[in-house]
């Protein structure tokens, strides 16, 4: 719309706008408030919004008494586990898919998405007993395997729609000049396919990070990642709110900051491409 | 044109991801089907006959089922509901010129970002709570008792809850086919004296069928599949009154050791995704082309 729009006008909306967002977000930014009060004024009432005594004792009790940082590096192992493990399985037939298609790349390509619809319920019995008899009920190895699983076909996916952006003029002019398979790969397709490796592990460590199904259903308290450890505090320990807060901040930071990085990339990525 | 060397090469890199997607899909989808069909409870060891579709005759005469299928389709159509429509009015709103644009989104979409316990954790206790929630203190200002959320309309609580995570999602998917709208367009309908409605009514919901569509299709794929926000808020209750199909299978197959029924419950699940799956591919497969 280039018509130019009155100074009024800009002022008028911007405000309606940060005003929903702010109710959007207000969640957010209540558990963060609350998460620096004490108990007595996290149940104030009436609440008080920023007049209270600051205090960040809460993270350290959270930490001492959940200990925090063994869950969240379940959660980093999980995460960042799964996805390069994913990455790595997706990378050649992403790669062979987008520069060698033949006659049935697009039945394939189809068929993994396919493969995303089965709901997790539909066979958490079979993954379930599977795990029990092979002892990796508490294990995080078991998760990294089946969140891997469940996001192949989104990151198989989201590199063939980067990687056929790549000229395949490119890759034949290596060929030409006397390179391998392997040189082709190393030395001109992933630099080139850098950004687009990069988005497609961010967006699944973000999807892997929240994943509740099956971190809720097979893990206990060794292998529990952040979405089982705030789960616990469901208990009448979440009765105190100052602590609850700071550990749903503790367990949504990280994501959360990240996740402001890659909102382009979560459009592409959880829409397969169909809308640009 | 590709070599026969690179075909088969092609064959080599594709096989593993192939396999792997076939394994996860087949096996565990074969053990439930087997499953289903067997008398099979873990606390009752030993022998467990086949009882052919025994299972789906009691599961379907479950009352529980009627109340969760229904929950579960109450759920998807009203998070659909809410996020589709809140989702085209705030992608318009945010894409007018507003100061600090960039800030506002992220304010906006920062509920995507936070994990399924977490946001039924804050919601339930600092807000739905009767005694200390904020939705509590506002109805006493205004004199009105406090309204328990979770126990008299637990499905609305789940709602909102999780409207609110998903809502930004439409809302950015949205934005991002809004950008792609055609300005000449628009400055021809004003030429030819249309109005915003007109406008909106014409150009700009026909432009939008398409992501709205993709949205539909993709959160009810994940709105099928909620289970956090019910173990963490309601727990399916009170009774079964917020049990979905999803919670219901976790309930017979983890809670009650029925791995017979549970087993049928998860292939009554596999069947009403692939109704929703099949029309997904369709209309992706379609874009493919184009």
């Amino acid at each position: 719309m280039a018509r130019k729009k009155s100074n009024q006008y800009r002022i008028l909306i911007t405000c309606a706008a940060w005003g929903v967002a702010l109710i959007l977000s207000f969640p957010i930014i209540w558990t963060l408030l609350t998460s620096f009060k004490t108990e007595i004024d996290a149940i104030a009432s009436p609440p008080k919004l920023f007049h209270f005594n600051w205090t960040i004792e809460n993270y350290f009790i959270v930490q001492e008494r959940s200990d925090y940082f063994h869950h969240f590096w379940n959660s980093v192992i999980i995460s960042i586990g799964s996805t390069l493990l994913a990455l790595v399985i997706a990378l050649p037939a992403a790669w062979s898919m987008a520069f060698i298609p033949g006659r049935r790349t697009k039945d394939i390509l189809m068929w993994m998405l396919s493969t995303k619809m089965m709901p997790a319920v539909g066979v958490l019995i079979p993954i379930y007993l599977i795990c029990k008899d092979l002892g990796l009920l508490d294990s995080r190895l078991a998760l990294v395997v089946i969140l891997m699983l469940m996001n192949l076909p989104i990151v198989i996916w989201m590199l063939f729609t980067y990687l056929k952006e790549i000229p395949g003029e490119i890759l034949e002019a290596a060929r030409m000049d006397g390179a391998n398979l392997k040189n082709e790969i190393l030395y001109v397709l992933v630099p080139m396919a850098i950004p687009g490796i990069a988005s497609t592990l961010l967006l699944n460590v973000i999807l892997s990070w929240n994943e509740s199904f099956w971190t809720l259903n097979l893990t206990g308290a060794n292998s529990a990642p952040l979405t089982a450890f705030i789960a616990s505090y469901s208990s009448p320990e979440g009765l105190f709110y100052a602590k609850l807060s700071a550990a749903s901040i503790m367990a949504i930071a990280p994501i959360l900051i990240l996740g402001w990085f890659s909102q382009k990339q979560l459009v592409r990525g959880l829409t397969f491409g169909a809308v640009k | 044109m590709s070599t026969l060397h690179s075909r088969r090469a092609a064959k080599v890199m594709l096989t593993p991801s192939v396999l792997l997607l076939f394994a996860w899909m087949v096996i565990p989808l074969g053990m439930t089907l087997y499953f289903s069909t067997l008398r099979y409870n873990l606390l009752m060891p030993g022998a467990t006959p086949f009882v052919g579709l025994e299972n789906y005759y009691w599961f379907f005469n479950d009352p529980a089922f009627g109340v969760s299928v229904f929950n579960t389709l109450l759920l998807v159509g009203g998070v659909l509901t809410i996020t589709v429509i809140g989702g085209i009015l705030l992608a318009l709103l945010l894409e007018q010129p507003i100061f600090g644009k960039g800030i506002a989104r992220i304010l906006v979409i920062s509920p995507f970002f936070v994990m399924p316990t977490v946001s039924a954790l804050v919601w339930k206790n600092m807000f739905f709570n009767p005694v200390n929630g904020l939705f509590a203190y506002i109805a006493k200002l205004f004199g009105v008792p406090p309204f328990d959320f979770l126990t008299h309309a637990p499905m609305f609580s789940v709602i909102v809850i999780v409207a609110w995570q998903w809502l930004p999602f439409a809302t950015l998917i949205f934005i991002t086919s809004l950008q792609s709208l055609d300005s000449d367009q628009i400055e021809a309908s004003e030429i030819d004296g249309a109005g915003k409605l007109q406008q909106f009514i014409y150009i700009v919901i026909p432009h939008l069928t398409r992501a709205m569509t993709v949205i539909v299709l993709i959160q009810t794929i994940f709105l099928l599949g909620i289970f956090a926000e019910l173990l963490v808020t309601t727990n399916g209750g009170p009774g079964v009154a917020s049990t979905n199909l999803t919670f219901l299978v976790y309930v017979r197959s983890l809670l009650q050791f029925d791995v017979g029924a549970g087993a049928a419950g998860g292939i009554v699940a596999v069947v009403l995704a692939n109704i929703v799956a099949f029309f997904l591919i369709r209309i992706i497969g379609k874009n493919l082309e184009a």
